[in-house]
Order: structure tokens, then sequence, then C-alpha cells
């Protein structure tokens, strides 16, 4: 049992080292981690761009797909050392992770041969930024509960709807997109999927101030817009099952690291800054236990990763223990964030600028946000329950019937 | 990297889960308990003929000479099986504090007689109501005596020998007593598991050998303490792998409003809670293993944070287990009540999660200066 890297890795390890030493300088250590619930703007974007560029001309970029596709056909193991040296260096967000991630390996999945090499080389070199458009007002969740149409005219499809909660929406070029074709077949079998150009002037993207005053996500709207059938992905009817490569691709590690970036140190830090009953907070037996209870759900979380990545270096795939990594992540950083608000007293609900210390009350408005995003606590609770541990599924009483016979959305 | 334990290893635990499956099943386990007969000597008779009691003792002492990962495993066994032995005091106290602390004539006589079954051990600390300090030790040591009384001490009235904390001169030291010789009185008392017995003892000029350095004792202790609470928190999550299972099997086969009620999402994210809960400890015991195989400065942090969160499961799964049973997990007739009264022996076995929490916080304090 170690934690070592064997030769190959190390040797791999000290390559990346090597290159990233030479095109990038290493981070402060006080440096902010980046929020998913913020958006990168401006010129972050081109010099996200830059970088991604650079990454593919010295071959780093999209390490694990395929030769043929832009790719190294690196190991697991080798694209999370990577990825575990680029986080040390100050270095844009990479606005790549939805279309890297998920939407590349799709199109390999289910694309014509004229999509791939129309798109995916773009996509490595990151010159064209991809977008997901799933969620609807109506279906977030029960996402196959998606209204949005397509119906086929001559050689296109023209869609009318709305989507929701897209990241990057108004820097991308383009965007897979799940429409109902047929509302008269069931919920599942009336889906087909798209590729669909974001600079058509029948989309229109409006940014979502969420409840913390942050703009994160976008809303999406399609008002006629033409998508030749050429840009279809996967059969007609078929944009479930091509959904489901999307979604089995995305990345379980959201929030992985716990606690939305305040630290137990940092909590230490505040309770021997902050008082109770005239002696320092740390003295007090109740913040104390509380403490070593977000510190031992820290550590699970942290070495829960570490048996993670030991699977891929053994060239194993990791266990499921990895699906409960955001659901006791999420939920621990709310605590946090209302524990170091506490800690502050009556100062506690002041904000930005007014408060001495305002991360908590960050944490505690972000909080909410990732408990949600990429599959709520309840969605993934059902996920352990049903897919882990095998346990039967809710009786349904959407299967079997037209969709448009289904109720959804909100009754008002 | 490989943060798992070895296909060896793997294969040691999976050969121990088939001898208990066969010799300390539930119903042997209920036997012991009905009869309040404290441990199965049968049991114990053939896990020292495996040589389960010597795993981590060097071979020149008659053990194994494996590692902590092999003794790890076997605990993850005893603790799943609710193994009626006393296996944690003789092996993760009684021997540890002997391999750390022991001249070449202890270590002959006591570890040669654990590794091969003769030898029941265990450690005696506490005296009073409440958290173990070192102003609460009464008992003395001098002049080759010792007098004091222990109370509660875990197998206290099976073990052959106890390694005793008491007061020596100004401070306070570890000392062997012989708990067969004269001056020593044991009294077995009712406790929550009586498959864990627990006793006083009382000690009036018994005969005693010291452990170690006069006035090391509180700081062996915990030692000592930090490293047995690893294996036991290995203990602790077997058991909960097991009551988690039970519970899980019943719920796929009981029936009501026409459905398993496995399917009913109420309790299915209970279950998926329950889950998380024993990963997140599962993953701190992993942590805690690799520390003390490699005699790691995490271990104090990794230790507290295992036994911690293994408390917390075993403790949990078994609340919900009784719950999701329904009325037949409240009979004495289900085996529900016996990892309930595990489940809480063992979280109060070498300090209460509180204590352990004060320990953690403690040692993070010190890091974070």
């Amino acid at each position: 049992m170690d934690f070592n890297d064997s030769p190959e890795e190390a040797a791999y390890r000290a390559k990346v080292k090597e290159w990233l030493d030479a095109n990038a300088t290493l981070k402060s250590a006080d440096a902010p981690s980046a929020n998913l619930l913020e958006e990168a703007e401006g010129d972050v974007i081109s010099q996200a761009k830059a970088w991604q560029l650079k990454k593919f001309e010295a071959g780093w970029a999209c390490l694990r797909w395929p030769k043929a596709y832009g790719g190294q056909e690196a190991t697991s193991m080798e694209a999370v050392i990577f990825g575990q040296e680029e986080s040390r260096y100050d270095l844009p967000p990479s606005i790549y992770g939805i279309g890297h991630g998920m939407l590349g390996p799709t199109i390999m999945a289910h694309g014509t041969d004229e999509q791939k090499e129309r798109f995916l080389p773009d996509m490595v070199k990151g010159a064209e930024v991809w977008c997901q458009l799933f969620s609807e007002p109506d279906a977030g969740s029960d996402l196959a509960g998606l209204k949005t149409s397509a119906v086929k005219d001559g050689d296109d499809w023209v869609v009318n709807g709305q989507k929701i909660w897209t990241t990057g929406a108004q820097f991308c070029r383009w965007g897979m997109l799940v429409t109902r074709t047929d509302p008269t077949a069931a919920k599942h079998a009336g889906l087909t999927y798209f590729i669909v150009d974001m600079e058509d002037s029948g989309v229109e993207i409006r940014p979502i101030k969420q409840m913390n005053g942050a703009s994160g996500f976008n809303e999406v709207f399609f008002t006629d817009v033409r998508i030749p059938d050429s840009q279809r992905l996967g059969a007609v009817g078929d944009g479930w099952r091509v959904a489901i490569t999307t979604l089995m691709n995305e990345r379980s590690s959201i929030g992985g690291g716990g606690g939305g970036g305040a630290s137990i140190k940092d909590l230490i830090k505040l309770a021997e800054a902050t008082e109770i009953n005239g002696r320092p907070a740390i003295e007090d037996g109740g913040v104390r236990r509380q403490i070593a209870d977000f510190a031992v759900r820290r550590s699970g979380l942290k070495y829960t990763g570490q048996r993670g990545l030991s699977a891929l270096s053994q060239g194993q795939t990791p266990g499921p223990e990895a699906s409960i990594g955001k659901l006791v992540a999420a939920i621990m950083g709310l605590e946090m964030g209302e524990f170091g608000m506490e800690l502050q007293g009556a100062a506690g609900i002041l904000s930005g600028e007014d408060s001495i210390d305002p991360t908590w009350q960050q944490t505690y408005m972000g909080m909410p946000g990732l408990r949600l995003a990429g599959g709520s606590d309840e969605i993934l609770r059902n996920i352990i329950s049903e897919r882990v541990l095998g346990m039967p599924g809710e009786p349904r009483i959407d299967k079997g019937k037209a969709f448009k016979d289904i109720p959804s959305g909100t009754a008002r | 990297m490989n943060f798992d334990f070895s296909e060896e290893q793997k294969l040691l635990q999976s050969t121990a889960r088939d001898y208990l499956t066969e010799q300390s099943s539930l119903a042997h386990v209920r036997e012991v308990f009905e009869a309040n007969a404290g441990h199965s000597e049968q049991l114990w008779k053939g896990v020292a003929e495996l040589g389960w009691l010597g795993v981590a003792i060097p071979e020149e002492y008659g053990g194994a000479g494996y590692g902590y990962l092999e003794l790890a495993m076997i605990a993850g066994e005893i603790g799943q099986a609710l193994a009626p032995i006393p296996f944690g005091s003789t092996v993760y106290l009684a021997a540890e504090a002997i391999s750390r602390q022991g001249s070449d004539d202890q270590k002959k006589k006591f570890l040669t007689g654990i590794a091969a079954g003769d030898l029941v051990g265990t450690l005696a600390t506490n005296e009073k109501v409440g958290t173990l300090t070192e102003a609460s030790i009464g008992a003395t040591f001098a002049g080759g005596k010792l007098s004091g009384t222990k109370i509660p001490v875990p197998d206290g009235d099976v073990a052959d020998f106890a390694i005793v904390l008491a007061k020596e001169g100004d401070g306070l030291s570890l000392v062997i007593v012989d708990l067969t010789a004269k001056g020593v009185t044991r009294t077995r008392l009712d406790s929550l598991d009586p498959t864990r017995s627990q006793a006083k003892i009382e000690f009036a000029d018994a005969p005693a050998e010291r452990l170690g350095a006069a006035g090391e004792g509180w700081s062996v202790t915990q030692d000592v303490q930090t490293r047995a609470a690893v294996l036991m928190a290995f203990e602790q999550l077997g058991g909960a792998d097991r009551a988690f299972q039970i519970t899980f099997d019943f719920m796929m086969n009981r029936f009501a409003f026409g459905r398993p009620i496995a399917s009913f999402q109420s309790l299915k994210h209970r279950m998926a809670d329950l889950y998380a809960d024993r990963e997140v400890a599962r993953s701190n015991c992993y942590w805690a293993a690799w520390a003390l195989e490699n005699d790691h400065e995490e271990l104090p942090q990794a230790a507290a944070s295992a036994k911690i969160s293994a408390s917390d499961a075993f403790d949990n799964v078994t609340v919900d287990m009784i719950q999701m049973h329904g009325g037949v997990g409240y009979t004495w007739e289900y085996d529900c009540h016996l990892f309930y009264r595990r489940a809480k022996v063992l979280s109060h076995t070498l300090g209460t999660t509180a204590e352990w929490r004060e320990k953690l916080v403690t040692h993070l304090i010190e890091d974070a200066a």
C-alpha cells in the first residue's frame, strides 16, 4: 500500500513538469481557487484559447483521445498526472471541460466520419468552444421530459424552445442539443440529438442571475433555428441513447475536493481570531468537535479520491465509492459556511468589504447551487441506491405512454 | 501508486471470512451472549491454531511476522462476524504494548504466549467515570507491587495478564500483572454486550513488573491506543458492512404496499447516506493503515479520523438497521440488537468518539500554527 508513482508514472510526471516549467509559472500559495459557479469572461477566453493551442502544439492536449482525432492515446493515469501538475500553475481557467470531457467522446461514439473530421480537430486545438444544451425549465432531474421541438423541413430541422443552465453559451461556437422530434412517441423514444451553431440569429443567450448575485450559467432561447440534417448526431428518435453517452462521460469530480475552497486550516484560524464567552472560540468544546467532524469528512473524501486514482494507476476502473464525492462535499460545504458565519456572531451577516472574512458567507450562498449542479443530492442518492447498491426503482407512471399525454413541469 | 490492499492480503481476508462464517455464525455469537460466557473458548483456540493471534508478531517470538495490513484484514473479519473473542484486547493492545516497549525477556514470555494462544492479555487504564486523564489515575506501583482498582477493564475477567497504567513516584508507568496471582480480585460486570465482557479488577500488593521506562506510562498508553485504534476501526468497519448487508437483504425481500420496501425512495436515500458514511470511514481506515504500516508522522490524525468515522458508520447503520426492520428489529430473537450493542461497545472502546475528536482537533491546531 503506497502513494508512490510507479517508475513509468514518475518519468511521465518529470516530463510534464519540465514542459510546464518552461511554459508557465507556478501559482502563489494563497491564490484563490476557481469557482464552479462563476463565469469566465473576456480576456480570460482568449488566454484560455492560447494556452490550449500551446498544449496542442506540444502534444499535451486531449491526452486520452485517439491520435486520429488529435489526442495522444495516453493512459487515464497519465491524464490525471498532467491535470495534477497543471493545477499547480497560474493558468487561465479551463473552458474546455464539457467539450473535451463529454461532447468530444459523444461525437466519437455516434458521429459520422464527416462530423468527426469537421468538429474534433478544432475542438482539440481549442479554436472552437462547445456547450451542452440539455436541461430545460420543465426538465432538470427528469431530463427526458424535455420539450424543445425540432420539426423536419426539407433537408433541415426547425428548432423552437428553451434550454437552461448552459455554462459558457456566450462564448461557444457550437452546442450539443437534445430535442423532441416526436411528441406522440413514448417519452424516451421521441428525442433526437443535434449539433447547433450558437452564432445562428435565432439563438438568443441570456445570463441567469443566481441568488448569490453571480452569473455562472445562461438561458438559451431557440426561435426557428434551422439545423441541417447533416448536423444530426445519431438516428432520429435515438437522442436519449446519445445523451446517455454524454452523461456517462460527465466528470464525477465536480466538488470532489469538498467544501468550496475553505479549508480546515482557515476554519481554525477563524476560531482562533473570534471569541465565545470571552475566550477564544477555538477553546470551546462544541467548536472543537465540529472542526474535528469536518476534518474527518474532508480526509475521508480525499482518500476516497486516492482510492480511485489507485485503481486508475493499476489499470482498473475506479470503484463506485467515487459517487459519494459531490454529495458529501456539497452538504459539508454548506455546513462549513454556516459554521464560519456563526463563529463571527452578529457580524457573520455582513457581506463583501464590510465583512472581516467573507469566505464563509460566500460559501453559504454558493453551496445551495453546488448541491443542485451536475445532479441534485436527491438524484445522487437515487444513483447510489439504484445503480451502486442495486435497489429497485420507484414505480413509474410515465412509462409506455405517449409523451404528449404525460403531465410535466409546474402546475399553475 | 497502489493505495489498496494486495491480492495476498485480500486472499487472507477471504480465508478469514470463510473460517468465521463456519465457526462464528451469528447463532454461535448468540450462544455466547445468552450463556453470558464472556467469550468462546472454542473459537479462541481455532484462531490461535490459524496463527491469527501472531500475525503481526515477529517470527522469533512465534508469530508470522507479517505487518499491520494483514492484521487489519483479519480485524475487519472479526468485526463482521461479531466474533466473541478477546482479540482486540490481546492483539491490538497487549501484544502491541509489549512489542513496542518490552524487554527481550518480556517479549519472549508474553509475545510467544500470545502467538501460541496460551495467553490472553488486556490493557487496564480507566478508574473513574468520564474521560481518561493523567490525574484520574490512582493505582500505585512501588517496590514491585501494584495496588488500586481498574474499572471497566475490557475482557478483564478472561485475561491471563494485564498491562496496567499506574502511578510510580511522581509520574505514570505501565506495569505487567499476572491476573491469576495473589492480590488480584476480579469481578465480571454487567455490560451492554456480554460477548465483549468487562470486569472490575482490584489489586492489593499484587506482584507486577514494569513495562518500558518509569514515568513514560501516559505517553506509551497514548501511543498504543492510537495504534490499536487503527485496527479497531477496521473491526468497526467490518461490523458496519455486515449490518448494512443484512439490512439490505431484508429490505429487498420485505414487501409492503405491494412493493419491496427497498423500492421506497425515503428508505433508499437513507441507505445511500449510510453507504457514504461507510466509504468515508473506509477511506480514513485505509489512510490509517498506511500510516501505521509505515510509522508515518500522520498516524495520530489518521488513526483518530479512522476511529471516529468507523464508530459513526457502525453506530449509524445499526440504529437504522433496527428502524428498517420495523417491529421485528426490536425483538430479542432478531440479530439487530447484537449489532447495535457491539457498535456502541466498540465506539466506547479505546476512548469515546468525543475523546478522539478532541485528540484530532488538538493535532489539527498544532498543524495549523
